[in-house]
């Protein structure tokens, strides 16, 4: 039971640290200005919601790993976050219907964990709703301009939807962490969360004039450790200061 | 050789005047809602409860350090800077102080409860600019010069500036 709540937080913890990452990846390269700063601020969110889930799994854990430990000093098949969130950026349309996709996720997950049996959780949980509620309404614009825009930029959204739906799967489908942790009270019915998801995605998407790809093979595996292959290179890079030298401050 | 003075909270409170948000320095940690709360123990060590605005807020660690160098100046040595995530933080907590020197400085404050006909039937409040007051105006960005406002712009005066957003 604790082993399944220390890994039930460490993957929400995992799941900001990696998109974050990735958002980071935006910093000095965005298509202007404006979207410069708000990407780097979205990145700045997620970085602090990592840090918050990873000081309290390690709590969890009480083995006396704080969220630096967890962050830099964990191997790839250590690693629980959904596969979406380490995929490449890929292009703008790419990024923003991800984007989107988690931060209706998220706005709806932590919109329950605020009345997780989890204090600490529930207390994190009410802090990131706010934002992930602003960073849906920002995402969700650029999915309406993307899809609803240009023939360029319909065929670039529908292209990223197509490729990242076969993601989502992950999203949806509870397994024994999640079900142990329903059972006790600290995550919400994830079957009931999902369909939920589905229901606001799939209208949004609509209104874009995006069609939601049929429903066939599924990539999963992100939960157990087993990863793409581009997770590794995105380590190598978020831990290589840490593990070259190890301890370092500044 | 000097002996630690004993303060109570109020003294404690006066002298965290001085902290500031290090983004928006016209701000004390007290206007902005982030000073939780003061106490100080039976062995003279003070307490400070801080409440984060924004999860990634890079100015907390920097408020945390400024918190410690204030005190410690006025040899207060015994510190513990505590982290309370709930309630979360909400722009309600704003000072009405907080609001005017905002605005005196060109940033437009969070807006605030209406029973406007128009915002209640859905449309969307709208941001007056602080320096022509007109409400003509549009959104450029959802986010500004930081994570708590976002960008502005008034097409009466055409100024562009920043909206602290409502959270």
């Amino acid at each position: 039971m604790s082993s399944a709540h220390f890994q039930y937080v460490l993957r929400l913890g995992d799941n900001a640290l990696v998109l974050g990452q990735r958002l980071s990846e935006w910093c000095g390269h965005s298509p202007f200005l404006e979207e410069d700063i708000a990407m780097a601020n979205t990145a700045l969110d997620h970085i602090g919601r990592a840090r918050m889930l990873l000081s309290h799994a390690g709590a969890i854990e009480g083995r006396g790993r704080d969220e630096d430990a967890l962050a830099y000093l964990r191997d790839e098949r250590e690693f629980g976050n959904f596969l979406v969130c380490e995929l490449p950026n890929g292009d703008y349309a790419f990024t923003l219907v991800r984007q989107y996709l988690l931060d209706v996720y998220h706005q709806l997950l932590f919109e329950a964990l605020t009345a997780s049996a989890d204090e600490e959780l529930a207390a994190i949980a009410a802090k990131a709703v706010k934002e992930a509620a602003y960073h849906a309404r920002r995402s969700g614009d650029w999915v309406l301009r993307f899809g609803d825009g240009t023939d360029e930029s319909q065929a670039r959204a529908q292209a990223a939807l197509d490729e990242l739906w076969s993601y989502t799967g992950e999203l949806c489908t509870p397994d024994a962490v999640d079900e142990a942790m329903q059972a006790a009270g600290i995550a919400p019915d994830l079957e009931q969360l999902a369909a939920r998801w589905r229901e606001i995605v799939e209208a949004h998407l609509a209104a874009a004039t995006l069609s939601v790809p049929p429903a066939d093979w599924q990539a999963g595996g992100g939960r157990e450790g087993l990863h793409t292959e581009h997770m590794g290179r995105l380590l190598a890079e978020m831990q290589f200061v840490q593990r070259a030298y190890p301890g370092l401050n500044w | 050789m000097s002996t630690p003075v004993a303060l109570d909270a109020d003294a404690v409170r006066v002298l965290l005047e001085d902290v500031r948000d290090p983004e928006i320095p016209i701000l004390t940690i007290a206007d902005l809602g982030v000073l939780r709360d003061v106490s100080v123990d039976d062995d003279g060590g003070v307490t400070v409860v801080i409440t984060p605005t924004y999860s990634g807020c890079p100015a907390m660690q920097t408020i945390a350090d400024d918190i410690r160098a204030v005190l410690d100046r006025a040899q207060c040595t015994q510190v513990r800077i505590v982290t309370r995530l709930a309630p979360a933080w909400t722009t309600d907590w704003l000072s009405p102080a907080a609001r005017a020197k905002l605005l005196e400085v060109g940033i437009a404050p969070p807006l605030e409860p209406t029973s406007d006909k128009r915002v209640l039937n859905g449309h969307a409040q709208a941001v007056a600019c602080p320096r022509c007051r007109s409400h003509d105006t549009e959104p450029v960005s959802e986010f500004g010069s930081t994570a708590c406002k976002a960008l502005y712009r008034c097409r009466s005066c055409l100024e562009p500036f920043d909206y602290f957003k409502c959270l």
